[in-house]
Formats: C-alpha cells, sequence, structure tokens
C-alpha cells in the first residue's frame, strides 16, 4: 500500500465514504456510506473496482488532488466542472491519469454531490469494519474528518496494463440521472401518518417543500407549509430508516440521510423509496421537492431494477 | 394482537409490541429480537430493539413475497422460548454528572415545568436506578426508563444544534446521557465526564441494553478530577 493521491485543497466537505457501517445500529452506530448510492456504485464500477470499495464523495465546492502515481480515475455524480491540468474531463467516465497531474473541481453545474473512485479502491484504515466517514463520531476515514490539506490517501499500484484496460469508460447519455433544481420523490406512508391531520397529509402530497441551508449528510430540514399534529407530535423513540421523513412539533419536515441518528423521537409520515434517495442527495439548498404516495411493492420494484440495471452495466464495462 | 407489524420504508419493517412504556412491552421486545436472531433468517440484514418496537431491516432480494415474509417474521418473533430476562445479574454502572450551570443550562426549565427547586431535581434525578431500554439515536447512546414522573418534561420546541457529548438530559418521560455531540431536542440538566462511545476500544460502547444505571451528583473540583482521568483512559465508573 503506497499514498495514491494527495489533497491539495480539501474543498466544502469531501470524505472517504464505502456502501457503509452496517450491522451495529443496535449499538446507536449509523452506517453512513454515499449520500447518493447510485453515482457512487457507478463511480466504482467505471474504475473496475468492487461496488463496495471507498470512493471519495464530494459536496459542491470540489477539492483539488494530486496524483502521486499513474492510476486510473472514475468520477460520477453532480457535474462540478472537473478539470485534469486545466483540461475539462468528463462526468459519468473514467480516465487515465499519470503521476505529478493535478485534477481541480469548478463550478457547480447539475447536482451537488460528486463521487471519485480510484482504481484499486482507497485503502485507509477500516474502524468498526468500514472506511465510511462518520464526523459526528470521528469515525472511518482519515481521523474519521473531511479531508484535509496535505493528506494522502492509500492505494494499490496496478500495471500498466490493467491501468489501461480500465480507462475510457463511459456511461451512456441514456442512463445518467438528470439532476434538476425540483424533485418529485416516492414516499411510502408510515402507519404514524395517523399521529397527522387530514388538512396536513393533504398538504404532504401536493405542495412544494424548499431544501433549507440547515442540510446536510445527517438530515434535510424542509421549509413550507405547516405539517401540523392532530396532538401529540412525539412517540416513543424507535429506530429509522435512510429517507425516513419526520416532522417535530415545529411542523417542518426533517428528512433522515446517510449520517442520521439510528432511531428518533417524532412521528414519521413516511419513508422515501430506496431508488429516489439520489434525487434528494443531489438538492442544493433553495431547490424543491415535491412527495407522491407510493407502496412497499413500487418500493421493491425499483430497488429490483436498479440492482439488475447495475449488474448489467458491470458485466458491459468488463467485456468493452 | 401483539405484534403489530407496519412497514418502514422499502427495506425495514417495524414489529409493536405496545402502545405504552412497560417492562412488559421491553421484555417482548427483547424475547422476539433472541427469537429472530436465533431464526437465522438469511433475508435479515440486522435489528434495532426501541422501547417497545423491534425494528427489522432486510434485504427485499432475498426475502420472500412480502405479505410472505411480514407471515413469516410473525410467526418466527413469537415461536420458541423466551429468554427470561434475569434482573438480578444485571451490570449496575454509577455515572458521576455535575448538574446545572453551563454543563446543565436546561436544569431550571425542568425545575419550573414541574414546580420543583432544582436541588430537588437532581435529588430525584439521583435518586432512581434506571433500566437500559434500547440503545441507539448516536454511537453508545442508551435510552434509560423509569425517569421520576414528577421530572416529565417535554422536548425542546426547536432541538439544539449542537449538544456536547456527556450532557445528560431528559425529553418527556425519558433520560439519558447524549454519548457523541449531536444536535438534539432533550433538555439538558448536567455533563458526565465519562465517556461512553470510544472506537478505538476494544469494546467501543461502555453501556448495554439490559444494564442498569445510576447518577451520582458530584461537585466542580471532582468534575475536573474525573474529567482528567478520562482524559488519560484510567478512569473506571464504579459498578455494583
Amino acid at each position: 500500500m503506497i499514498p495514491l493521491i494527495k489533497i491539495e485543497e480539501p474543498g466544502l466537505h469531501t470524505t472517504i465514504q464505502d456502501t457503509g457501517r452496517y450491522g451495529m445500529q443496535q449499538y446507536g452506530v449509523v452506517p453512513s456510506g454515499p449520500m447518493d448510492p447510485f453515482a457512487f456504485r457507478i463511480a466504482n464500477l467505471l474504475a473496475g473496482n468492487a461496488p463496495d470499495d471507498a470512493a471519495i464523495e464530494i459536496t459542491m465546492v470540489g477539492p483539488s488532488v494530486r496524483f502521486l502515481e499513474n492510476c486510473v480515475i472514475a468520477i460520477t455524480g453532480a457535474n462540478l466542472s472537473p478539470t485534469l491540468d486545466g483540461r475539462k474531463v468528463p462526468v459519468w467516465g473514467s480516465l487515465y491519469v499519470k503521476k505529478g497531474q493535478e485534477l481541480q473541481f469548478g463550478k457547480p453545474k447539475h447536482g451537488v454531490r460528486a463521487y471519485l473512485a480510484i482504481a484499486g479502491g482507497i485503502h485507509t484504515q477500516k474502524v468498526l469494519q468500514s472506511r465510511a466517514t462518520y464526523t459526528k463520531a470521528e469515525l472511518g476515514g482519515l481521523k474519521g474528518q473531511p479531508l484535509e490539506t496535505g493528506d494522502e490517501l492509500p492505494g494499490l499500484t496496478l500495471p500498466d496494463t490493467e491501468l489501461s484496460k480500465r480507462k475510457g469508460k463511459l456511461l451512456s447519455e441514456k442512463l445518467r440521472p438528470y439532476y434538476q433544481s425540483h424533485h418529485m420523490v416516492r414516499v411510502i406512508p408510515d402507519e404514524q401518518e395517523s399521529y397527522f391531520t387530514k388538512e396536513a397529509l393533504q398538504t404532504f402530497y401536493t405542495h412544494s417543500f424548499k431544501v433549507t441551508p440547515q442540510s446536510d449528510r445527517m438530515g434535510y430540514r424542509l421549509q413550507g407549509q405547516k405539517i401540523g399534529h392532530k396532538q401529540e407530535a412525539e412517540i416513543l423513540s424507535e429506530a429509522v430508516a435512510f429517507g425516513s421523513i419526520q416532522v417535530p412539533a415545529d411542523g417542518a419536515p426533517i428528512i433522515l440521510m446517510a449520517d442520521r441518528q439510528t432511531t428518533g423521537g417524532y412521528p414519521k409520515i413516511g419513508t422515501i423509496i430506496t431508488h429516489d434517495l439520489w434525487k434528494v442527495a443531489q438538492l442544493m439548498p433553495g431547490h424543491t421537492l415535491s412527495f407522491q404516495r407510493s407502496s412497499v411493492e413500487e418500493g421493491h420494484l425499483w430497488h429490483e431494477y436498479e440492482t439488475n440495471l447495475l449488474k448489467k452495466l458491470s458485466v458491459s464495462i468488463q467485456q468493452k | 394482537m401483539y405484534p403489530l407489524i407496519s412497514p418502514l420504508g422499502d427495506r425495514a419493517v417495524r414489529m409493536t409490541f405496545g402502545d405504552r412504556l412497560t417492562e412488559k412491552a421491553n421484555d417482548s421486545v427483547q424475547a422476539a429480537y433472541s427469537r429472530l436472531d436465533h431464526a437465522e433468517l438469511e433475508y435479515i440484514s440486522e435489528m434495532v430493539p426501541g422501547y417497545v418496537t423491534l425494528t427489522v431491516y432486510y434485504d427485499p432480494l432475498k426475502a420472500p413475497a412480502y405479505n410472505k415474509m411480514l407471515h413469516q417474521l410473525k410467526n418466527a418473533a413469537k415461536a420458541g422460548q423466551p429468554l427470561e430476562s434475569d434482573f438480578s445479574q444485571k451490570r449496575h454502572l454509577i455515572l458521576p454528572v455535575y448538574y446545572g450551570g453551563n454543563k446543565g443550562p436546561d436544569l431550571e426549565e425542568v425545575a419550573r415545568w414541574n414546580s420543583l427547586e432544582t436541588e430537588e431535581v437532581i435529588k430525584r434525578h439521583t435518586g432512581a436506578t434506571y433500566r437500559v431500554y434500547m440503545m441507539g439515536f448516536a454511537p453508545g447512546f442508551p435510552y434509560l426508563g423509569e425517569l421520576d414522573e414528577t421530572l416529565a418534561t417535554p422536548r425542546r420546541k426547536t432541538p439544539r444544534k449542537k449538544v456536547p457529548s456527556g450532557s445528560v438530559g431528559i425529553a418527556g418521560p425519558q433520560t439519558g446521557v447524549y454519548s457523541v455531540d449531536s444536535p438534539g431536542g432533550w433538555q439538558i440538566i448536567g455533563h458526565t465526564p465519562v465517556r461512553l462511545f470510544d472506537a478505538g476500544k476494544e469494546e467501543p460502547v461502555l453501556i448495554k441494553a439490559g444494564d442498569l444505571i445510576s447518577f451520582k451528583s458530584v461537585n466542580e473540583q471532582e468534575y475536573e478530577d474525573i474529567f482528567h482521568e478520562c482524559e488519560k483512559g484510567i478512569y473506571r465508573p464504579s459498578i455494583e
């Protein structure tokens, strides 16, 4: 294991993530992992990695990264205008980079979160069996924190013959998600919707809600018409999920994201289907969301569709 | 009637064993956890006990048809012998706490809400032994039961953006200790210097579901001393 890349400028909130730290939610340890699991997985696929290898999550303002060895990288997710030694490079593709070259990011064009995968994966030390960064409890990544200037990330040096096999992959345009300033997401109603008035449920499913600046990897606080409770605005604390929407007494919904608390004490109006989580993850403050009633069955169908798509892509990327 | 079962999104279901916080309902949760654990259903990825709920996370690609899965989970949660909870065997940890001041900014609010003197709040909070019903919210965070009902205080209307780790709080009929810095809506009445979560340790979590916890009021000097012992890693909370 040798240092593969060096952080010259850290960007706004740049973290190492893998698919997450599972199995410890009963001790209060949240899985973390990528905010946009779809773009994360595609980045690894394009770099020829295993889907659960560690990669870098970039938020709005990208880092400047110096490569210390020849390698292949893949960038997916938000278009943050990446350049290599000043020359534009594609998003949703893999490319060969030479030792000494510098990757930078510019203006955010579409979306918020980009993923940078390095062929062979990032090999920082695992904490509680995962490399995913969880800053609240300082777990994973490097010292449990977002990347800083001077940080060096270890990885594998791959022979040039292997690197040339992995470079130049591009995800077909029609499979790329389109990041907009408004998204509709599908919600599986929770039995706790009985805590809300009829009018509140009507409002929730017919109005748009704005993403506030108080939105991060932990959760998105929304602003809009008040979602009123019948009486109680508290429940006995219990487990929550990625995409659960809870509503505290002030009537402003909170969408729980990758670094959520494992349990919560506010009634949940519902949980967003797994397949639609990327839509939330790529919205920035000021953007809007609306909600549509869905079902467990619909959630499962889309989860299956996404899993099959990733399998097919994996095969076709390896064959090309 | 119980357990009730309902979806939490498309990758988890919640089994409910009661509508009020009782030891009996929580015993049912623990029993269902152990039965499902022993059933070794391959689609279960993890389980999280709550006060009166057991949330089961599953892999939809490994699970049978949804209704069939619900049926299977319900049956497995009821089948077989429950593990008797043996309270005489429980570990009893004593946590030192500095109450009030800037370490417990909501102590006066809790006193005011319940029409008590702050000294009386401290006396009643330290007078009880608390059962650890569940873990969650943050790494190593214990949810404790049986708060003296004369101390119950609603959560803050708008949660704080940052509550420091070690903060001791009250939320409705519940009391607990923040194990890491975190946003949260609990009323904060004091602070313990003892660390409940340390990822670097072989056993990262100090308290486990099933333990008993008490609080002991310490003065500023004792607090500082214990704080420094914790920093050096030489402090051990007393266990009865």
